[in-house]
């Protein structure tokens, strides 16, 4: 073995009890920074999760309507540019620009959707909702429904509906019941019920109304327009940087779901703020705790390091010892940390559950986030290192082996 | 016979601006032949190990020259220092400093693992041989805490030995041991010298250790004097 690494490891070896408060030290730094990654990734990845479980990536809708100037003459302004009541803006044509949607690049799937408000009607009790046409198979690529069924099969059929579980519990319907649809245009049909849902959100269970497509466009009057498009993306982070393109190969308008959901957005980027705040001051404690201990350990080898220098021992050769001694003390704690830190995580996903006793969510430590904190144990390890190991190679030799 | 070591001059003092000025050497001349055995005398405070530390290039000089194996060692830097060390000196000191967490036969490889960054075989077995003629082939592996001080002492000795130096500078090498080991010490450095034909320069306090050197060099008062037995290669008192 190399003569630094030789050195390191008996000194390390020697010096028990210091070694095992640094390496205590590492161990404890590491666990606290593995395990609040995995926390919050974890707790991040089922908020976007659950926010998006009802959400599309990226929805395409019509332009707005403005007013226009009728005049445009130089120092002449005959209208002010003001918003106007928007009417019930419809996508023409919306085959072929959902087909451009979709050859956009990291675009996963598209689904159209034409929607508007109607009423749903059982025995006399009529209740507001938000009527969703959709073409089922395209609509199940975009948004999950396999997790959020209640009761019934998610099927579709010409003149079935599903509906959220309030809706359900208010007008008394389940799986098989008819339920009568008023669409903006006065139209009234009958539907059977196919499905019950339950979408994760109080409000959208009471309003949510499924129907195909072709109901939709008739019940509303779209004819054969419909009002959004829905888009997945592959990396969903990507949403927002890829809706200027969208917008622009499909004549609509593009908002990501960042956009529409921007404070949960910004409590995110919060959050992670204020995560790698923690882990820096963990590092720099940790960092701190090795230089102390090294400093001392340091002290208390003098002789032996004077002796080295008296032998031949080059300044550099010395140097690379106590910074080989960092690396190492870093190395070694990086793997007890994570070993602990992965315990904790399991450990609350095993305690903390919810009210169906499943884990809240799920923590996931991965190969990554490991090998990213161990290179990190190792890089503070051989910085805390650094400044005893000059004090090391600086050492007089002579003023070592007297005192 | 050509001389390993030359100083011409050598002056040292410590402390200046604030602190007052201290002169330990007044300008010391003094040259060891290939194949000496010699002793360096004097009382405590005398400069012995300032000296010694000079000689061991451990130290430099304020002033005067020191010229090693034919090497001038004027404006020498750490660096070169290291590597003359290396590859001319040995060391044994009064307390035999073996590095507690090496085993024997790791301390004595220690200089050359040092300076080359690993040992070869040959190393291995040079250091082995060296063991085995202070009779502690037995103890190579032990950790010098489990060994009595005189067998301490020896493997200091070899350890001075293993990369083949032209000077060993021992610093009272016998002053931590009981009569008997002393002697057995003194004259294993003795037999080394007659046979490998190593210079040594063996500063004591013991006078009849220093009686058995072939030359013994005084030092008072930072100045060398003649010694009544010797009187060689010695300045006058100012």
């Amino acid at each position: 073995m190399p003569f630094e690494w030789t050195v390191a490891l008996r000194l390390l070896r020697e010096g028990r009890f210091q070694t095992l408060l640094i390496l205590g030290g590492v161990t404890i730094g590491v666990a606290v920074v593995v395990y609040i990654t995995a926390l919050v990734n974890g707790l991040q990845a089922n908020i976007i999760d659950k926010t998006l479980s009802t959400q599309a990536h990226v929805v395409l809708k019509p332009q707005e309507d403005e007013n226009r100037r009728l005049v445009q003459a130089p120092g002449v302004v005959m209208a002010e540019v003001e918003k106007r009541t928007q009417r019930e803006n419809t996508i023409d044509n919306w085959q072929s620009r959902m087909a451009a949607a979709r050859a956009v690049p990291g675009v996963r799937s598209a689904a159209a959707m034409a929607s508007g408000p109607g009423f749903a009607e059982k025995g006399g009790v009529r209740k507001s909702v938000a009527l969703m046409g959709v073409e089922l198979a395209d609509y199940l690529k975009v948004v999950r429904l396999d997790d959020k069924l209640l009761s019934g099969r998610l099927r579709l059929p010409s003149g079935a509906v599903m509906v959220g579980s309030e809706l359900a519990r208010e007008l008394g319907l389940s799986v098989g019941d008819r339920l009568r649809l008023v669409g903006a245009t006065g139209r009234t049909e009958s539907y059977l019920i196919s499905a019950v849902l339950d979408f994760g959100l109080k409000d959208l269970n009471r309003r949510w109304v499924l129907l195909p497509l072709r109901s939709a466009q008739t019940l509303l009057g779209y004819q054969l327009d419909i009002t959004e498009i829905y888009l997945q993306v592959n990396d969903l982070f990507q949403a927002e940087r890829m809706a200027p393109l969208l917008a622009a190969r499909t004549g609509l308008m593009a908002d990501s779901w960042q956009v529409t959901n921007a404070q949960l957005v910004t409590a995110l980027r919060s959050q992670s703020a204020s995560t790698l705040m923690i882990k820096t001051f963990v590092s720099l404690a940790v960092a701190l705790g090795i230089a102390s201990v090294m400093v001392v350990s340091v002290v208390q080898k003098r002789r032996e390091i004077g002796i080295l220098r008296a032998m031949g021992t080059p300044a550099r050769r010395i140097l690379r010892i106590f910074l080989i001694q960092g690396g190492l003390v870093g190395l070694v704690g990086s793997v007890f940390g994570s070993a602990l830190g992965s315990a904790i995580a399991i450990l609350f996903t095993r305690l903390v559950l919810d009210d169906r006793g499943q884990p809240m969510f799920p923590i996931s430590v991965t190969p990554a986030l490991l090998a990213t904190t161990s290179l990190l144990a190792l890089l503070v390890g051989v910085l805390a290192a650094l400044v005893p190991a000059l004090n090391a190679a600086r050492l007089d030799p002579v003023e070592a082996i007297r005192g | 016979m050509a001389d390993v070591m030359t100083l011409s001059g050598i002056r040292k003092a410590y402390g200046g601006g604030r602190s007052p000025r201290v002169e330990v050497l007044h300008g010391i001349d003094l040259a060891l032949a290939e194949g000496e055995f010699a002793a360096l005398t004097g009382p405590s405070g005398s400069g012995k190990s300032t000296l010694l530390n000079i000689m061991g290039l451990l130290e430099a000089p304020t002033s005067g020259t020191l010229v090693i194996a034919g090497q001038s060692t004027a404006g020498s830097d750490d660096a070169l220092r290291t590597a003359l060390r290396s590859r001319y000196l040995g060391f044994i000191f009064q307390f035999h400093h073996l590095l507690a967490a090496f085993s024997a036969l790791e301390n004595v490889m220690m200089p050359v693992h040092a300076a080359h960054g690993r040992v070869t075989r040959a190393d291995r077995q040079r250091a082995l041989a060296l063991l085995e003629r202070v009779g502690l082939s037995a103890h190579a592996h032990k950790s010098p805490l489990q060994l009595s001080g005189g067998q301490q002492q020896r493997v200091a000795i070899v350890r001075a030995l293993m990369a083949r130096p032209r000077l060993v500078l021992a610093d009272e090498p016998t002053g931590n041991l009981d009569t008997q080991s002393a002697q057995e010490a003194f004259a294993l450095m003795r037999e080394i010298n007659a046979s490998d034909g190593v210079t040594f320069l063996i500063v004591t306090h013991d006078p009849r250790l220093a009686d058995t050197c072939d030359r013994q060099i005084r030092l008072v008062d930072g100045q060398l004097v003649a010694s009544p037995d010797t009187g060689v290669n010695a300045s006058p008192p100012a």
